[in-house]
């Protein structure tokens, strides 16, 4: 049998898919909360929520109208990313002038309700929600066999991580979007429509979380408790990677997972606290993040 | 005498429990090129930033193409046709120098080409994909003033614009405000440099504790020293 450090090849790549597959959901969450922070100044604690509202709708299209799992994955992004608009248009927006903190309360606020108002309608357990029939079964790859879903995860969230970057980075909405990032007024002066910059970026970030959503329900199981087990290990993902950066999201996001993975293999015990020793690292080392700009 | 294209009358604005500007009146024409002198602290760059619309808390009347400009939203001014630079100069860190030439959105027909732009300012050409924030404060400078010009606006507001600068760059400035006036651009400035501004402007308006003391054209200066001694303490 092929050993590595002592661990059997298929021990060993077993964990390192499980880690990337985390890391998947950890780049697409993280990579949400560092566009709303960068622009909005706001700590989305409701992106947990988002996330599994995602989820929740996915599962609702099923039962009550038959939509399968790709139309879902294209239609819950929107429902939710609406319904982040309205939130950020009627509630969130009454908030810039104030203290960031008061922004965090709000979402904290948004996210118990969200989740109490599931939990109080669905319970606690989770429900199951089938892959498509398109990726059930696994693939051999010759060391260990590949479950063609949780592939089709890293794949979809690599895909949506590159494209988020690319739109940020390389098209004239991302363009404002950066400029109002450093200084809104005067993107305003110029003549572009910031408010309604801030509402599409809050819409996006909540229809990435809940694309991740989509993703992970059948994965992990449909819960209203979904969001609060990840979104922790979320914000310190996005602390790594420095608040407010994009690709320090995406890249952290990945190497957290990764480093989750592996710890599970080499020293179980400690799996569950790695990242937030890597965290407590590196706001030592670097207080800004690994790709803050004041880093 | 040509029309009136930005007129201000009894403008009044506050930053939060502070007046600052008290009864502002002014009238700008069509091709004018207009420089506001002050001390320090009188209300110069307020009232810059209060014609467009950048403070919110103001009251009188603006009034830009004949449109009445008080009540429209910071976003929609530059639309209006105000294109305004700022003392800082506001170039983005996070943007290369072309997409900080090409961020403000296109307003209405009449503005410079890209390629006029980089014929006007070669250096911006040469550094094109250089972030913004590293070029010289005389590069930053011209790249905010040609940033506006590509957007097609009647009038340009420029705060300071040769702040900091070394004489060589204030120069430059100076012949490219020459060539805008040509072109018929209109231009609004406050500005310190006394010299540079005798150069540039064809009328001045003097300020003194937030409203308008004085407005005279260029070729009174000689007889308006001891007014300018008095208010700018020169």
């Amino acid at each position: 049998m092929t050993m590595i450090f002592g661990i059997p090849l298929q021990a060993f790549m077993g964990q390192l898919l499980i880690g990337l597959i985390n890391g998947s959901f950890y780049a697409l969450l993280s990579l949400g909360l560092a566009v709303i922070f960068g622009l909005l100044r706001v700590i989305n604690f409701a992106h947990g929520a988002q996330y599994m509202l995602g989820a929740f709708v996915a599962m609702l299209m099923l039962q009550y109208f038959g939509i399968n799992y790709w139309f879902a994955l294209l239609l819950a992004p929107i429902v939710v990313g609406l319904f982040g608009a309205v939130i950020e248009r009627l509630l969130l927006s009454r908030l810039y002038k104030l203290d960031h903190l008061y922004g965090l309360l709000f979402t904290f606020g948004l996210a118990l309700t969200i989740e109490g108002t599931f939990r109080y309608l669905y319970g606690s357990s989770g429900q199951p929600y089938a892959p498509p029939p398109q990726l059930t079964g696994a693939t051999n790859l010759g060391f260990m066999f590949l479950p063609n879903y949780r592939g089709w995860v890293v794949v979809a969230s690599l895909f949506v991580c590159i494209g988020t970057w690319l739109l940020i980075e390389k098209t004239k909405l991302g363009a404002y979007l950066r400029a109002a990032t450093e200084n809104p007024t005067l993107v305003q002066a110029f003549g572009v429509n910031v408010p309604m910059l801030l509402t599409l970026t809050y819409a996006l970030g909540a229809g990435l979380a809940a694309f991740a959503g989509v993703l992970a329900a059948p994965v992990y199981q449909v819960s209203p408790l979904m969001g609060s087990n990840i979104i922790i290990v979320v914000f310190a993902v996005v602390v790594v990677g420095g608040m407010g950066s994009i690709m320090g999201a995406i890249i952290t996001g990945y190497i957290l997972g990764i480093a989750e993975g592996l710890t599970k293999v080499f020293y179980p015990e400690a799996s569950s606290i790695v990242i937030f020793v890597i965290m407590a690292i590196v706001l030592l080392i670097r207080p800004a993040g690994l790709f803050g700009r004041d880093a | 005498m040509a029309q009136p294209l930005l007129q201000v009358f009894n403008l009044n604005a506050w930053y939060g429990e502070s007046h600052v500007l008290h009864g502002v009146n002014m009238t700008v024409r069509e091709g004018e090129t207009i420089t506001i002198l002050g001390r320090n602290g009188v209300g110069k760059t307020t009232t810059l930033r209060t014609i467009m619309g950048i403070i919110r808390e103001r009251k009188g009347e603006i009034r830009f193409a004949d449109k009445d400009m008080l009540s429209v939203p910071l976003h929609r001014t530059a639309h209006a046709g105000l294109g305004f630079v700022p003392e800082e100069r506001g170039i983005f860190s996070t943007l290369t120098v072309e997409e900080n030439l090409m961020l403000p959105p296109v307003v209405s027909k009449g503005g410079m080409a890209i390629g006029e732009i980089y014929e006007l300012f070669p250096n911006l050409y040469e550094r094109r994909s250089s972030p913004g924030t590293k070029l010289s404060g005389g590069e930053q400078q011209m790249l905010a003033i040609a940033r506006i010009l590509r957007t097609g606006v009647k009038l340009l507001i420029l705060d300071e614009p040769t702040e900091g600068l070394a004489p060589v760059i204030v120069q430059r400035i100076g012949e490219v405000l020459k060539t805008l006036k040509e072109r018929g651009m209109t231009v609004l400035m406050v500005e310190q440099n006394f010299r540079f501004a005798s150069r540039v402007a064809d009328r001045f308006y003097l300020m003194d504790h937030g409203k308008m003391v004085a407005d005279f054209p260029v070729d009174e200066l000689p007889q308006r020293m001891e007014t300018l001694h008095k208010v700018l303490g020169v």
